[in-house]
């Protein structure tokens, strides 16, 4: 019985790396993770067949297990199914937090055996376990708050006098009892209790300084540090499959962070030990020339619809106002009338790297139409409009220009260099991240005040009265 | 248990392939992907489900509850969005297809 679950083991694990293979390609990506899934499924009933498990009705612990995998599975569907597109950043982070609790909790039961007087599997194990538990806690506190960030429970980005250094002796801290919890002989219970308090204290404050721009970033660190988590609980269970999927999503997992990082040009480093926005906020807003100026929805359809070439700049606003349907109306619209109709993509844009283009696909957008930043930017001096809705940050001039701007050096899409910039906006406040936008007091912008949908459907009525 | 170079080589392994796999992603996948290594790291319910098997005693039942409710969640969330995620692209290509 053992070996037939260690060969599930093992097939499962190939069927991961098989399953996210196939996952970085577009045609064959649902595929490999049916394909996953079957295999996570399969794994998990051949364990109850694993001689931990006693198979028998009346057994507390079975009944227990039981009743936990319901309402775990039960929540999680029912809130995958019903939460909007849109929202799926924060639920990613949320799923990922469960799973960095779940590896802490198995550390955690398993040093709690020790403090009872448990037999070591010594040293190497009871490091491993620590280890464990620390990434997994961290893991699990932090993505909790980027999900309360993400969803608007927490807005403000809260930094206490003197963070760094409370989060270096909080880290300190955690090190000092995880090393008398791994070396213990008996572990002593209070020690595991301070243990697992500290690490979950320390994820909550190395998240809360964080901005929501840097979230992406963040829940991707936090994805890839739940599987070493696993990875680490599964050399303490001896469980080649958790080794293997835990490592390897704890490395796929850095790489795809490295990416996100690179592509808003900022190290990880800055990421979690500056926060975005707090202090040069204050220092973009001094010089800026021009006022902003506003368009109304009739004039803005007119100039498009005797344009040439139009490129449509989506960011998070489109996606809050599920604007994505009505653009593709506009699009429809507007190439019946021969008007060249683009979107450009800015790698960071929205809240996650990739998730405009899964929005603008729900709506029916041609992938052809659809450029990142390397291809369309050579492309904005000859549209006669960019179109730019409910995106920020990622087309702020003072990224180019402005030495000492926070997003200094950040690559942006060129909208300032259209003929003209028509910006789709609710109010008039700075974005994300608090930065003042040069771009919005350019002489070739104007603002079109409204909701994203709202606003979208306006030009569509312009349009059509043509 | 699996131990000393023979765990280590595992590590090592398992670490290379996991950086080869998504070495070549478009960006258009880097969310579903992301979600999809997050479902990925679910399997922690194996293992939490065998520490539920062995807990003893009320405390030890209650955190290997925790531990096998979150890693359901970890597991069936991840697929579900994952799956709604690429389901979009599902619908979109035949569409693209028949523009071409």
């Amino acid at each position: 019985m053992n070996l037939l679950i260690d060969a599930v083991y093992f097939v499962t694990a190939a069927i991961f790396i098989i399953g996210l293979k196939q996952m970085s390609s577009p045609v064959t990506a649902h595929r490999g993770i049916v394909w996953a899934g079957i295999a996570m499924l399969v794994a998990s009933v051949a364990t109850f067949g694993a001689p931990q498990i006693t198979l028998d009705i009346g057994n507390i612990n079975l009944q227990l297990m039981l009743v936990a995998i319901i309402v775990g599975s039960a929540v999680a569907y029912i809130s995958a199914k019903r939460v909007a597109m849109t929202d799926m950043p924060q639920m990613i982070a949320m799923y990922n937090g469960m799973g960095g609790g779940a590896a802490a909790a198995i550390a955690a039961v398993e040093l709690v055996k020790l403090s009872g007087g448990a037999e070591s599997h010594g040293l190497t194990v009871q490091v491993l376990a620590v280890l464990g538990a620390v990434i997994g806690a961290v893991s699990f506190s932090g993505s909790v708050i980027a999900f309360a960030k993400l969803q608007g429970i927490m807005k403000k980005t809260l930094r206490l006098p003197l963070h760094q250094v409370i989060n270096i002796a909080l880290f300190a801290a955690v090190a000092v009892f995880g090393y008398l919890v791994a070396t213990g002989h008996p572990v002593s219970f209070d020690y595991v209790i301070i243990f697992f308090v500290l690490a979950i204290v320390l994820g909550v404050m190395v998240t809360l300084p964080i901005g929501g721009a840097d979230m992406p970033v963040v829940i991707s660190l936090f994805n890839a540090l739940t599987g070493l988590a696993v990875a680490f609980e599964g050399f303490v269970l001896n469980n080649a499959a958790m080794i293997i999927a835990g490592t390897v999503v704890g490395s796929s997992g850095t790489l795809l962070t490295q990416l996100m990082a690179k592509a808003m040009n900022r190290p990880i480093s800055n990421v979690l030990f500056s926060s975005f926005g707090s202090d040069g906020g204050a220092a973009a807003e001094e010089d800026i020339e021009g006022s902003m100026k506003e368009i109304q929805a009739n004039d803005a359809a007119i100039m498009m619809a005797y344009g040439q070439k139009v490129i449509i700049v989506p960011g998070y606003g489109m996606a809050v106002a599920q604007a994505q349907h009505k653009l593709k109306e506009m699009q429809d619209l507007l190439e019946a009338r021969g008007v060249d109709v683009k979107y450009a993509i800015h790698p960071v844009a929205g809240r996650m790297p990739g998730h405009m283009n899964v929005l603008l696909a729900e709506a029916g957008v041609d992938y052809d139409k659809i450029l990142d930043l390397d291809e369309i930017n050579p492309e904005f001096p000859t549209a006669d409009v960019a179109l730019v809705i409910g995106a920020n940050d990622v087309v702020n001039p003072v990224a180019r220009t402005n030495p000492d701007s926070p997003i200094y050096g950040m690559p942006i899409l060129d909208a300032d260099h259209a003929h003209n910039v028509i910006v789709i906006k609710r109010g008039k406040g700075a974005g994300f991240s608090g930065i003042e936008n040069h771009l919005f007091y350019a002489d070739n912008t104007q603002m079109l005040y409204g909701d994203g949908q709202k606003a979208v459907a306006e030009l569509i009525a312009g349009i059509k009265a043509l | 248990m699996i131990e000393g170079l023979p765990a280590l080589y595992i590590f090592m392994l398992s670490a290379f392939t996991g950086y080869e796999v998504i070495s070549r992603v478009p960006v258009i996948l880097h969310t579903p992907l992301m979600s999809g290594s997050n479902f990925v790291h679910g399997i922690v319910l194996v293992g939490a489900m065998i520490v539920m098997g062995n807990a003893e005693g009320a405390l030890e039942l209650t955190i290997g509850f925790i531990a096998v409710a979150m890693a359901a969640g970890n597991a069936v969330g991840g697929y579900v969005a994952t799956v709604r995620m690429l389901e979009m692209f599902h619908t979109a290509k035949p569409k693209n297809e028949g523009a071409q």
